[in-house]
């Protein structure tokens, strides 16, 4: 344990520290024991792919991989993943270089305001690692517990549809 | 929406989880998986002064066969207890309740002792541990007691775990060959908390239910066993008419949990039909 001085609020913050490894980068970092995931990516690291939504684990915007599973990031506090390997959406893909489930939420309108996307894109990565040639209703279920409030959802379910085909083309070609 | 601050104790061991909770008694909490403690720390309806995180106590991870229980340790992981062979082939009444139970990235958070010790009327693992009559270990430096589930919820968000007791294990009796099980619930969203929920465990002689446990959720402050509908099963033939007379039953429960997801008509009305639909499951023409 360390401890801050924090002149506005008068007595020493403790802190923990830390070591995680973010989108195949090792960070070491002293956190308070209360600092949320999400703001962990957003504030302390600057990945702000991350959404912030319901902050309750309602929305699904802040889900991100941990281990190789998706966590709500509003639900998991940074002081807990000392050793963790964490995956964002900043690494899926670029703007050259897109991912081919970021390529089919583009081509099939996946997406309008973008609040949800990166959640579902993580979300989507976690079913396609475990089960590459979903159904459509194995999809359902696995978006479930995100929310969009743009799309009305088929056009998302269209997208993770097409993106597994393509990348089952591409590992079978 | 950020939590109050806290201090943070992360026991290796359940000696030193016992020691840590015998020392900050009511000031502190337990961290388990989180789904649920976190949202409430976030609103800042709990602000605990002490966080133990368990996430690192050795041995509170497991699901293994223990005489005539399946025991499951208060860490293991909600997608662990859904994907477990073993939970299928013991305790099928779990498995069944999985179906229903939270969206992929909570399971692969939360645990089911979390989920216990929060004691949420409107979620499936009480009514479970109540209708199979499963037994809870509460632990803590002085030792180990054992409780029934039906005792172990003692009102909304409320259980018999003391400050400095944490729930260590939970003990499901190993389904017999005779029993049949049904489970069904109302929610707005699958994978959200359920609105209403039946569940059933019938204990069956060729077509003759010897003893049958109904029980309700998501309608009062705690689930608890529908008296009036296994007493219309016991020692009965069980046909589509006795599932109706048992369903019927149940308006004897009157739903005190009312929102703007259902008032009391409603709920009374869903707790019927999901107890037909539960009896239709367990006899096979669900």
């Amino acid at each position: 344990m360390n401890k801050i001085a924090n002149v506005a609020e008068g007595p020493a913050i403790e802190t923990v520290q830390i070591n995680v490894e973010v989108n195949g980068v090792a960070y070491t970092r002293y956190v308070e024991p209360r600092l949320l995931l999400s703001d962990f990516l957003r504030q302390e690291l600057g990945l702000t792919g991350t959404h912030v939504g319901c902050e309750h684990g309602v929305c699904g915007s802040c889900n991100v991989m941990v281990d190789g599973s998706t966590v709500r990031s509003c639900l998991v506090f940074a002081s807990q993943l000392d050793n963790a390997k964490i995956e964002t959406v900043e690494s899926l893909g670029r703007v050259n270089a897109l991912h081919p489930l970021q390529k089919a939420f583009w081509e099939k309108h996946g997406l309008q305001c973008g609040f949800c996307t990166p959640g579902m894109l993580m979300t989507a990565k976690e079913l396609l690692d475990r089960n590459p040639r979903p159904t459509r209703d194995e999809i359902r279920e696995a978006i479930s517990g995100n929310l969009c409030r743009c799309t009305g959802y088929q056009t998302i379910i269209e997208a993770i549809y097409s993106a597994a085909y393509e990348m089952q083309g591409a590992t079978n070609g | 929406m950020k939590p109050a601050p806290f201090r943070l104790e992360r026991p290796d061991t359940i000696q030193a989880l016992c020691r840590a909770l015998a020392k900050h008694g009511d000031s502190a909490r337990i961290l388990a998986g989180g789904q649920s403690l976190v949202p409430m720390m976030n609103f800042r309806l709990v602000t605990p002064e002490v966080l133990i995180d368990i996430n690192r106590v050795d041995g509170l991870d497991y699901i293994r066969l223990d005489g005539d229980a399946l025991a499951i340790g208060a860490m293991t992981r909600h997608v662990t207890v859904k994907e477990s062979a073993l939970v299928k082939a013991n305790v099928p009444l779990i498995a069944k309740a999985y179906d229903h139970i939270a969206h992929v990235t909570v399971r692969n958070r939360g645990t089911i002792g979390g989920n216990l010790s929060h004691g949420d009327p409107s979620s499936e693992l009480p009514a479970v541990a109540i209708c199979l009559d499963a037994k809870f270990v509460v632990s803590s430096s002085e030792g180990n007691r054992t409780v029934r589930a039906a005792e172990f919820f003692k009102g909304m968000f409320e259980t018999d775990v003391s400050p400095g007791e944490f729930l260590s294990e939970i003990r499901f009796p190993v389904a017999a060959r005779n029993q049949r099980f049904g489970f069904d619930e109302f929610s707005p969203r699958h994978g959200d908390f359920a609105i209403a929920i039946a569940t059933v465990a019938l204990e069956m002689k060729g077509d003759t239910c010897v003893s049958a446990s109904v029980v309700h959720g998501g309608v009062r402050e705690m689930p608890g066993q529908v008296a009036d509908a296994e007493a219309a099963l016991r020692g009965k033939v069980v046909s589509g008419e006795q599932v109706a007379l048992a369903a019927k039953a149940t308006a004897s429960i009157e739903p005190t949990l009312q929102n703007y997801h259902g008032d009391a008509a409603y709920k009374s009305d869903l707790l019927r039909a999901l107890t037909a639909r539960a009896l239709s499951q367990a006899i096979g023409e669900g």
